[in-house]
C-alpha cells in the first residue's frame, strides 16, 4: 500500500480510537456537553415566552442556534485545545519521529474532533426533542440539511481551530479566544433573533461563522414560516454557503503553513521547557 | 513502495564532521566528529549541558545544524525524506503522551505507519505481540499507558523506538530518574537488542557506568567538544597517563605519580631494595579520568563566565578523539 493511503488509514484509525476514548469517558463528555446543557436548561425556563410577532416558543427557536454554537465550541475550540495540549505532552513529537506521522496525526485529530462534534450534537438534540415542541425532526429533508450544515460548518471552522492551536502556546492563552467567542455568540442571534440588535452589531455578527451556523441549523430544524423573523425574511442559504465557504478557504490557505511551522518547531528544546514527566521508579 | 538504493555496508551508519551548532550568540557544539559503524553501540557520554541532546536532535533531523557535514544512513538529516525516517528508531525522553491509550493498541497504531517501508530484509513493522514479549510488557498489553510504572513506560518507549525495525536507534538519556533496579532492568533489555538485527545504537548518557555497560565504544562530549573516544579499555589506557605510586621508605610515607609506573618501581626497588615497604601502584579508574575531564572543562567554563580575561588559559584541553 502506498504511503499516502497508509497515512489516511492510520489517521482514520487514530481518529476512531480517540473518538471512542472520549465518548466513553463520562467526565470528558460532560466537559463538552455542559455549555449546551446549561443553555438548554435556561431556554426550558423560557419555554412559555414566544418569538416576538409569532406564537412560536422562544426556547424551541433557540435550539438550532445552540447546536450551531456547539460546532464552533466542540469542533474549533476542541481541536485548538487538544493541539496545544498534545504539543506540550510529547504526542506531536512522537508523531514527528515516525514516517508520515504528522499528517497521520492531524488526520486523526480532524476525524476524532468531527466525530465528537456530531456526538455532542446528537446528545443535545435528543433531550431537546422531548423538551420543546415545534422542531421538525421527522422530515428527511431536515436531516439532510442538518448534515450539510454540520459538514460545511466543520470544514469552515476546523482549520481555524488548527490555526489557533498552532499559534497559542498554552490552554490559558485560549481563554482570550473563548472570551471573544462568548461575545460573538452574544451578537450572533443564538438565543434571541439577531434582528433585535442595532444594525451595526447585526453586520458585525454576520461576519463570523457562529451566526451562519445558527441560521443554517434553524433552516433545517424550524418550520419554514419561522424564516420570517430572520434578516430579509429568508433562511439565506446561498449566503450561508458563501460566508462559511470563505472562512473555509481562508482556513485552508493559512492552516497548512502555520501547522508546518508548528511541527518543525516542536523539537526537544521547546518541549524541554515544558518539563517532561520524570518517570517514577519501576 | 519507494525503494531507495541501500547504502553499502562500508558506509558508516552515522558520520559527522565539523558539526557546529550556535543558538543566538552561544556556541553549543564546536566541530563535533562522530562515526558509528553499522551494528555498533556508541555511547555519547557527557555532563548535562555538554550538547548531547542537541547532537542527537540534529542526527534525528529534528534540528537544523549551523555548520558541518552530517550523514545518517548516508543521508543528510535536513533533507531526509519519509523513507529515510522509516529506517530510524527514536526513543524519546520521558513524556506523558497517549496516556489514555492501551499499550498494545498504541504500539499497533504507531507500527502501521511503517508498513509501506517493509522490505524482505526487514519486515516492517514488528509484530506487536512479539515486540511486547521482547520488552517484557505482555502482561500489560491491555493496560492504559497512564497506569504503567516509570520503568514499564520506558520499556514501552523502547518498543515504540523498535517497532519499525530500525537500522539506527537513538536512545537519548534513557534512564534519567530511574532507581537502580529499574536501571539494571533497562540495561539488560538494551543489551539484548543488538543481537536481534544489525541495529546501530547511539546512546546519550551522563552516566559512565551506563556507557561502559551498554556500548562498544564511548565518545566523551564536554562543553560541545569531543575530548576523548574509544572502547572503555582504550579510554582508560589512553587517558591514564599518570599512575599513582605509594610506598614507605625509612618510616616515611611517599606518594608520587609517574607515566611509566613500571620503570619507576623497578628503579625504586633497585636503589632501595628491601627498605621499600607498603608499595602500592594504582592506575586511575576510567571514572576518575572522566570526572577529571569534566571538572577541567567545567571549571574552564565557570572561569569564562566569571572572568573573561582568564578564560583562555582555563579553556578545556583538547585531546584527540578516536
Amino acid at each position: 500500500m502506498s504511503p499516502k493511503l497508509t497515512t489516511v488509514r492510520v489517521g482514520l484509525r487514530r481518529g476512531w480510537i480517540e473518538f471512542r476514548l472520549t465518548v466513553t469517558n463520562v467526565g470528558e463528555m460532560l466537559g463538552w456537553l455542559w455549555p449546551s446543557l446549561l443553555a438548554l436548561l435556561v431556554m426550558y425556563a423560557l419555554r412559555d415566552s414566544t418569538v416576538p410577532g409569532t406564537d412560536f416558543s422562544l426556547g424551541a427557536q433557540s435550539i438550532p442556534g445552540i447546536l450551531g454554537m456547539n460546532i464552533v465550541l466542540t469542533g474549533m475550540m476542541g481541536l485548538a485545545s487538544t493541539l496545544i495540549t498534545e504539543r506540550e505532552d510529547g504526542t506531536l513529537l512522537r508523531a514527528k519521529a515516525i514516517p508520515n506521522g504528522v499528517p497521520g496525526y492531524l488526520t486523526g485529530k480532524v476525524v476524532s474532533q468531527s466525530g465528537m462534534t456530531a456526538a455532542v450534537l446528537l446528545v443535545v438534540l435528543l433531550p431537546a426533542a422531548f423538551l420543546f415542541d415545534g422542531l421538525e425532526l421527522g422530515e428527511v429533508s431536515s436531516w439532510l440539511r442538518l448534515s450539510w450544515v454540520v459538514v460545511l460548518g466543520l470544514v469552515a471552522t476546523l482549520p481555524l481551530g488548527a490555526l489557533l492551536g498552532a499559534v497559542f502556546h498554552s490552554p490559558q492563552g485560549l481563554g482570550v479566544i473563548m472570551l471573544l467567542l462568548t461575545g460573538m455568540v452574544g451578537i450572533s442571534g443564538v438565543f434571541y433573533p439577531i434582528t433585535a440588535l442595532p444594525e451595526w452589531l447585526q453586520l458585525l455578527g454576520q461576519l463570523f461563522p457562529v451566526y451562519w451556523l445558527g441560521i443554517g441549523m434553524r433552516s433545517a430544524l424550524l418550520p419554514e414560516t419561522m424564516s420570517a423573523v430572520e434578516i430579509g425574511d429568508s433562511w439565506r442559504l446561498w449566503e450561508t454557503l458563501g460566508v462559511l465557504g470563505l472562512w473555509a478557504v481562508l482556513g485552508f490557505a493559512l492552516a497548512p503553513r502555520v501547522l508546518g511551522r508548528m511541527a518543525r518547531r516542536a523539537d526537544g528544546a521547546r518541549l524541554a521547557s515544558a518539563s517532561p514527566a520524570q518517570p517514577a521508579s519501576s | 513502495m519507494p525503494d531507495r538504493p541501500q547504502p553499502t555496508d562500508a558506509q558508516p551508519a552515522i558520520q559527522t564532521s565539523g558539526l557546529r551548532m550556535r543558538y543566538r550568540s552561544a556556541d553549543v557544539l564546536h566541530g563535533v566528529e562522530l562515526r558509528a559503524e553499522r551494528g555498533e553501540v556508541l555511547a555519547l557520554l557527557g555532563p548535562n549541558g555538554a550538547g548531547k541532546t542537541t547532537t542527537v536532535e540534529i542526527l534525528e533531523g529534528f534540528r537544523k545544524r549551523s555548520a558541518g557535514d552530517v550523514r545518517v544512513l548516508g543521508t543528510d538529516p535536513t533533507h531526509g525524506d519519509q523513507s529515510w525516517r522509516a529506517r530510524l528508531g527514536i526513543v524519546l525522553q520521558a513524556w506523558r503522551d497517549h496516556g489514555r491509550w492501551r499499550v498494545a493498541e498504541l504500539l499497533e497504531q504507531l507500527g502501521r505507519s511503517y508498513e509501506p517501508y517493509s522490505t524482505a530484509d526487514r519486515p516492517r513493522p514488528y509484530d506487536t505481540g512479539e515486540l511486547l514479549r521482547l520488552v517484557g510488557l505482555t502482561e500489560q498489553s491491555d493496560r492504559t499507558v497512564a497506569t504503567l510504572s516509570g520503568g514499564q513506560r520506558r520499556r514501552l518507549d523502547v518498543a515504540i523506538g523498535l517497532v519499525g525495525r530500525p537500522e539506527v536507534l537513538f536512545l537519548d538519556e534513557p534512564t534519567v530518574g530511574f532507581d537502580p533496579q529499574a536501571r539494571r532492568e533497562f540495561h539488560e533489555l538494551v543489551r539484548r537488542l543488538p543481537e536481534l538485527r544489525d541495529t546501530t545504537i547511539l546512546l546519550t548518557t551522563h552516566d559512565l557506568n551506563e556507557a561502559e555497560k551498554l556500548s562498544d565504544r564511548i565518545v566523551i562530549l564536554v562543553g560541545g567538544r569531543i575530548v576523548a573516544g574509544g572502547t572503555p579499555a582504550e579510554l582508560a589506557e589512553r587517558l591514564s597517563r599518570d599512575t599513582e605510586i605509594r610506598y614507605r621508605h625509612g618510616g616515611e610515607a611517599h606518594v608520587t605519580t609517574a607515566g611509566d609506573a613500571t620503570g619507576l618501581v623497578r628503579e625504586l626497588l633497585a636503589r632501595h631494595g628491601e627498605s621499600i615497604e607498603d608499595l602500592e601502584v594504582r592506575r586511575p579508574s576510567l571514572e576518575d579520568v572522566y570526572l577529571e575531564l569534566v571538572h577541567e572543562a567545567e571549571t574552564g567554563r565557570d572561569a569564562a563566565e566569571t572572568d573573561r580575561d582568564t578564560a583562555a588559559s582555563a579553556a578545556p584541553r583538547e585531546v584527540s578523539a578516536a
